[in-house]
């Protein structure tokens, strides 16, 4: 240090090294937080590679439980996935453009399997479908069973999948300025081809994106599936529940099953950060 | 010929303003921010509904209360520039001049014809496969204009047509302007803020004033109104 600085001077850079000594300590705090963080995260999902050799994750891929989770649960999750958008994407473009009264009321009730507990949502389907359900009942006259069937899944599916279709695609619609439908329609266009060609158009990103989102909560269900659809392979055993039954005695199908499913996650997660990004 | 009479309560005061522009003619809308000249535009391309009221274009009544008439924006045929374009972002240029003639069903070798032309007659054509997210001001002005002229509009209303274009651009962009409204031969509505715009496109002048025509004449009447605080610093500024 330069002795012949003045006293004063000497101080100020004394003081100054002892702020850059702290925040080196808290940049120091924060990394060591973050890292405990991402190891709780990650170790878990690693655990599950580490815990399989590729043979064996390949041997149980052709296991006949595990081909059929695999089959069903992409069918499923695609047709429920399907269904949502179908019904989700005029009533959502309906709550963000047009104020009718009890508009909070139908809002709160499409959100409402998104906080429900999944066992709830089970019970409640059972209660409505089921073979003595309120609509069940009647059902069964003609010979129409739902609960226990491969519907039941898709079903379950839609009930608890859709609020993160149609709350993400009301946001969207709710984000398009409201200027370019006016202009179309002083061009001559009907409130339809507003929708098809401008609205839905622009609201791409965020649709797509929903619908994603819907497909990863769909194929992940397991609570409301369980109590309403029951667990038959090949019929009802979607993966999660393939992975709760087979852990029970070949814990290798169930890791191959949870594998992929993370393989999934991942690429959902993935999917979902390019097709948001704002493209205009 | 556009003649209007419309009632609407907006905000702060109701709005009740009362107009006629002949073929031909470019009226030209002054007044403070809010005092409803976008408001006069909207309700007569039907973006709005007037409470009360009629508008008529032509033979057609567009609105009237009375007679329970209220045509839909989509088949009014009114060319309506809004004043930052509402170009649609995820179209082309030639998406965006071919987009009423699509809503029309137009042959598609009739509109790549007809927009090819007026692309041609905007300077444009160079900018035909372009998005228009990548235009100046002014390139979006005239497309925004070609949008609405390819349609054979029966009015034109522009809402502050030169805000959006570059300073040093607006001068000849205006003068574009005018030769395009004089060449349609339609009644037309201008809403401005800048004297130069009055000067050179206006036929005729009126001044609203919290939802009142205040003022309506020739520009040189409506601009000796000195004794009027809005026309004093309009024509001061």
């Amino acid at each position: 240090m330069d002795l012949t600085r003045s006293l004063p001077e000497r101080e100020v850079l004394l003081s100054g090294s002892r702020t850059r000594f702290w925040r080196a300590a808290l940049a120091l705090l924060i990394s060591v937080l973050l890292v405990i963080f991402l190891l709780f995260v990650t170790l878990p999902v690693v655990s599950l590679f580490l815990r399989i050799s590729p043979e064996a994750f390949f041997r149980s891929l052709a296991a006949p439980v595990v081909l059929d989770a695999l089959s069903l649960s992409l069918v499923t999750a695609t047709v429920s996935t399907a269904i949502v958008v179908l019904f989700g994407t005029p009533l959502a473009l309906v709550n963000a453009r047009r104020d009718y009264a009890g508009r909070e009321l139908v809002d709160t009730l499409t959100d409402l399997p998104m906080v429900l507990p999944p066992a709830v949502a089970g019970l409640a389907l059972l209660m409505a479908f089921g073979r003595r359900g309120v609509v069940g009942q009647y059902l069964d006259v003609f010979g129409i069973q739902i609960a226990f069937t491969t519907l039941a899944v898709v079903t379950a599916q839609v009930f608890v999948a859709s609020p993160f279709y149609i709350r993400q695609a009301r946001a969207s619609f709710e984000a398009i300025d409201r200027l370019y439908e006016d202009a179309a329609r002083t061009l001559g266009a009907s409130p339809g081809t507003v929708a098809l060609r401008i609205t839905i158009p622009l609201a791409w990103g965020g649709l797509v994106s929903g619908a994603i989102l819907s497909f990863a909560r769909a194929l992940g269900e397991f609570g409301a599936t369980i109590m309403f659809a029951g667990n038959f392979q090949g019929r009802t055993q979607t993966m999660p529940l393939a992975i709760y039954t087979t852990m029970q005695g070949d814990m290798n199908a169930a890791i191959s099953l949870s594998i992929i499913l993370v393989v999934i996650s991942f690429a959902v997660i993935s999917a979902v950060k390019i097709v948001t990004r704002r493209r205009y | 010929m556009l003649s209007l009479h419309v009632i609407r309560q907006l905000r702060d005061f109701p709005l009740d303003v009362a107009l006629s522009v002949r073929s031909g003619e470019t009226l030209v809308l002054i007044g403070e921010n809010g005092s409803g000249k976008s408001t006069v535009l909207n309700l007569v391309s039907g973006i709005l509904t007037p409470d009360a009221g009629e508008i008529t274009l032509g033979d057609r009544a567009l609105f009237s209360d009375g007679q329970r008439i209220d045509i839909p924006a989509e088949n009014r045929n009114i060319g309506h520039l809004f004043q930052s374009y509402a170009l649609f972002p995820h179209m082309t240029v030639f998406e965006n001049v071919a987009f009423g003639l699509r809503c029309r069903k137009v042959p598609k070798p009739e509109i790549a014809r007809s927009v090819a032309e007026h692309l041609r007659a905007m300077n444009l054509s160079d900018l035909s496969g372009v998005n228009v997210g990548r235009l100046s001001g002014g390139q979006r002005q005239r497309v925004a204009l070609a949008r609405a002229l390819i349609l054979d509009p029966e009015l034109l209303l522009l809402d502050e047509p030169l805000a959006a274009v570059d300073m040093r651009a607006r001068g000849a962009m205006r003068t574009e302007l005018r030769d395009q409204i004089r060449d349609a031969g339609i009644p037309c509505i201008v809403v401005t803020h800048a004297l130069r715009d009055v000067l050179e496109l206006a036929d005729r002048l009126c001044l609203l004033e919290e939802g009142k025509v205040l003022a309506d004449g020739t520009p040189e009447e409506v601009l000796g109104m000195k004794e009027n605080g809005f026309i004093a610093s309009f024509t001061g500024g």
